[in-house]
């Protein structure tokens, strides 16, 4: 169960509250601090390189053919996944399930804590989910989970997920696939 | 009838250059008109390209929504109608809003009160949509003078909340107001207030950048939630079961959800910072006896009695804070270090600045709080009564 959060009473921790915002354009954040884009990279393949049931879930914004950045975005990850050696769940709509999800093949902002319990995934990848969903999302794992949590964003980034990269397009996702590589090579796996 | 596809890179629909927020508030040349407070939003709308404006009259603002209008018969504005009363207007705002246009609204006191459910919905949507409130007196007896009780109740609803104090104030903020609330980090509605018929009704200078150049388009699609399309109908999560369950799962959506909208509010501190050039600006004396702590029209009559304190000896400063919500409480407690006396004028009678700064300064100022003057019903803020109360704590020769 949730531990209390620095918000009052709400079992929800809310990095604003301890003063935490998006990253400045062209910076990326590793927990409370503001870091170079490339360090962030890095630690984020270490990370999902080393964790039990590391995965990734894509958003709605790159599992369906809205542009041709989108198509782009979901080659990458495939790719990337395959790098990381993560599975992939996707959030592919942002309605809650009921009367139950099915936790082994998707996974909800709403209650996203239901799919990292049943996986015991240990750190994540967002990518492609809509910010507020994203954030309503990260907020609750954040709480109720001892996931690493990492957003890949398009956009300003998030600063309830514990790494956070901003600025996420196509081009940027194919840096951190090179990056990851090295990465794995460092730790010979 | 304008459209968006007459749009180009270069040129909004009515033919305006789009140029950088930057540009148009910071650097683009100005010249001095005289003007009301109605007629300069007329004057930021028209350098906003805006897709939607919803109305309804109801004083002290009824002027400014007719001159909205009036930019709709311009060529302008893409879309003006007429709600059918606040409560529709304010729905209607929504509507637009989440359809992926830049919107905006105007009303004021009992015009606010029967809208009231719509605003935190506003907030809970995510909606970038601008309401310029005129503040006015609420009921009862009904009145339709000079007083911000409003907006009072409107400090929770989850919107970012700024108020101009002046002609010059309200020009740039309702700009800036835009920008701010579009960041994708942000993405919640604000409401710029001026106190009714002070501002909106009186004549001033005003400086103006040329109105051939404007503000770019709002992307829609960078947005922290989809715009609806034939997938997504309006608040679809509105309708969606967990609003209807009684479990852990909803309220942990519902918690989570919400503190998102604050969050977001917080998120807006540094592009305020930016854009209002600080969330407080300050007046007087570096280190002062004495401190008024105003927003509006109020900080406009400190500012007077702060003229005469300095001559009469009494160190002094006026610090007026531009954002309500977010709330500047770090400015604030900066900004009022090493005062005695810190006075708050207000123009409504129960105090809201006063218990906002107190909030804000407790267990983390030494200073004597103090509410008052307070006036209220359409009084005006005499020099005079400022400096009465003043007089009961400072001598004053």
């Amino acid at each position: 169960m949730a531990n209390l959060g620095p918000a009052d009473y709400s079992p929800y921790p809310v990095a604003t509250y301890d003063g935490l915002y998006t990253p400045d354009e062209g910076k990326a954040m590793l927990l409370t601090e503001m870091v170079d884009e490339e360090v962030a990279m890095r630690e984020v393949a270490r990370v999902m390189l080393t964790s039990e049931n590391a995965t990734i879930f894509p958003g709605p914004q790159v599992l369906y053919a809205w542009s041709e950045e989108a198509k782009k975005k979901a080659t990458l990850i495939k790719e990337m996944s395959e790098v990381l050696g993560a599975k992939m769940i996707p959030m592919y709509d942002y309605r809650p399930k009921y009367p139950k999800i099915d936790a082994e093949v998707e996974i909800n902002p709403n209650h996203p804590n239901l799919t990292i319990w049943h996986n015991n995934i240990k750190a994540c990848i967002f990518i492609g989910v809509h910010c507020h969903y994203a954030n309503v999302a990260l907020k609750i794992i954040r709480s109720e989970t001892d996931c690493y949590t990492i957003g890949m964003c398009a956009l300003s980034g998030h600063e309830d997920a514990m790494a956070t990269i901003r600025d996420q397009h196509s081009e940027d996702l194919a840096k951190f696939i090179e990056i990851a590589k090295e990465v794995k090579q460092e730790l010979g796996k | 009838m304008t459209k968006r596809s007459d749009m180009t890179a270069e040129k909004n629909w009515s033919g305006q250059k789009i140029v950088s927020p930057d540009y148009l508030l910071f650097e683009a040349p100005r010249e001095k008109h005289f003007m009301t407070g109605s007629e300069v939003v007329k004057e930021a709308m028209k350098r906003c390209t805006v897709d939607a404006s919803v109305s309804y009259p109801i004083t002290p603002q009824s002027e400014a929504a007719h001159l909205i209008g009036e930019l709709w018969a311009e060529g302008y504005i893409g879309t003006y109608f007429r709600g059918e009363n606040e409560f529709g207007v304010m729905s209607e705002v929504a509507g637009c809003a989440m359809a992926g246009s830049r919107t905006v609204t105007t009303t004021s006191g009992p015009g606010t009160l029967r809208a009231m459910e719509n605003f935190p919905m506003w907030s809970g949507t995510r909606i970038p949509c601008q309401l310029i409130l005129m503040a006015r007196g609420i009921n009862s007896p009904l009145t339709i003078q000079p007083d911000n009780l409003e907006v009072s109740f409107l400090l929770e609803t989850g919107c970012m909340i700024w108020y101009a104090e002046n002609v010059q104030e309200l020009f740039d903020m309702t700009i800036a107001a835009f920008i701010v609330a579009e960041k994708p980090d942000v993405h919640i509605p604000i409401i710029t207030a001026v106190d009714g018929f002070f501002v909106s009704h009186t004549r001033e200078s005003v400086m103006l950048p040329a109105d051939d150049i404007a503000l770019p388009p709002y992307d829609p699609y960078a947005a922290p939630l989809p715009p609806i399309d034939s997938e997504m109908p309006p608040g679809r999560f509105l309708r969606d079961p967990f609003v209807m369950k009684s479990n852990y799962i909803s309220y942990a959506t519902h918690a989570s959800w919400q503190w998102e909208v604050r969050s977001a509010a917080d998120r807006s501190r540094k592009y305020a910072k930016h854009f209002l050039k600080g969330l407080v600006h300050t007046t007087g004396d570096d280190v002062a006896d004495v401190v008024f702590v105003a927003c509006g029209t109020a900080s406009h009559q400190a500012k007077e009695a702060h003229r005469e304190l300095a001559k009469l000896g009494v160190t002094c400063k006026v610090v007026k804070l531009r954002t309500i919500r977010p709330f500047p409480t770090e400015e604030l407690i900066e900004a009022t270090k090493g005062a005695k006396y810190i006075f708050v004028p207000e123009f409504n009678v129960t105090g809201w600045l006063y218990n906002e700064v107190v909030k804000a300064l407790y267990g983390r100022s030494e200073s004597e709080v103090i509410g008052k003057p307070r006036v209220a019903g359409g009084m005006s803020m005499p020099v005079e009564e400022i400096l009465k109360e003043v007089a009961n704590f400072v001598k004053i020769d």
